[in-house]
């Protein structure tokens, strides 16, 4: 199988239409499943009450707003050292979504700190390089679309998406470097994990959905941006949709 | 299991829904914009090739 051809648009656009019902109903079933989990099973915490259960949500939409941002640098510049289309489109696509999850993750993360800490905000590293994590989204997303050429659109992208990628370790060792408000890491990849079993399980389980629906939509909405830039492409008028 | 207490979350009902209804609206809005702007599309490219 000669993958080359799906780097092209138009060879990509069927295929990720047949892709999307791939991942968006596993992800439907998985939110069920861990919802189900995080309300019906896991147990009231002894210290939180259940106000830890905002980290079920909460841990998914900010994992989610790191991973999706450095896969939308690494897919920018991709298209910006190959000079790759479907490379930078993928990046216009990826940060959408991941605006979203940090967004998500920010609020969720007040209405937790407000019964717990006793404040909806405070200037902590965590907090505040999570918060320029979102500006960075919303700078790339601005960027490009202030920019009429698309192929200068996307290269300024990738230079804002690349410069910025460095505030992903930042967030992820904030909690280390200094001493911030935010607690540490609760789960790591080489200690046992601190928290009870059906806690991490609703947690993880949410982040498989996440991860699930955001190649869904992120699919879905990269064949509206092949269908917005390349619409005048012979293929399209040979009727691919 | 009571469901007024389940939705009072111990009185941590108000940060507990919350959380999940701006969730809900962000995810949920993010899926309906999206298909209208395809459906959009498809009728655009439908109008042009014919």
């Amino acid at each position: 199988m000669n993958w080359y051809k799906y780097a092209s648009p138009s060879a990509f656009y069927p295929l990720a239409g047949k892709m999307i019902p791939w991942f968006a109903i596993p992800a439907t079933i998985l939110f069920a499943v861990g919802l189900y989990i995080g309300f019906f099973v896991a147990p009231t915490d002894f210290q939180q009450g259940d106000a830890y259960r905002i980290m079920f949500i909460h841990v998914p939409a900010a994992w989610m707003g790191m991973f999706l941002y450095v896969l939308m640098a690494f897919y920018a510049g991709l298209g910006w050292a190959f000079n790759a289309r479907l490379s930078s489109m993928m990046a216009s696509s990826l940060a959408i979504t991941g605006a979203l999850f940090t967004f998500i993750s920010l609020v969720t993360g007040a209405f937790w700190g407000k019964p717990t800490w006793g404040t909806w905000w405070v200037w902590d590293a965590r907090m505040t390089s999570t918060l320029i994590l979102l500006f960075l989204y919303v700078g790339f997303i601005s960027l490009q679309s202030a920019i009429d050429d698309p192929r200068r659109a996307d290269r300024a992208g990738a230079v804002l998406a690349l410069v910025g990628v460095i505030n992903v370790p930042i967030i992820y060792f904030s909690v280390q470097w200094w001493n911030t408000l935010h607690q540490g890491a609760t789960i790591r990849i080489l200690n046992k994990p601190t928290v009870a079993p059906p806690m991490l399980a609703a947690m993880l389980i949410l982040l498989a959905a996440c991860w699930l629906y955001s190649i869904a939509v992120v699919l879905i909405r990269l064949r509206c941006i092949i269908l917005e830039r390349e619409q005048n492409a012979v293929w399209l008028a040979e009727g691919a949709i | 299991m009571n469901w007024s207490e389940f939705f009072s979350m111990g009185g941590y009902g108000l940060y507990v829904w919350g959380s999940y209804l701006t969730a809900l609206l962000v995810l949920g809005g993010e899926v309906v914009l999206l298909m209208r702007r395809k459906k959009s599309l498809r009728k655009r490219s439908n109008h042009d090739s014919q």
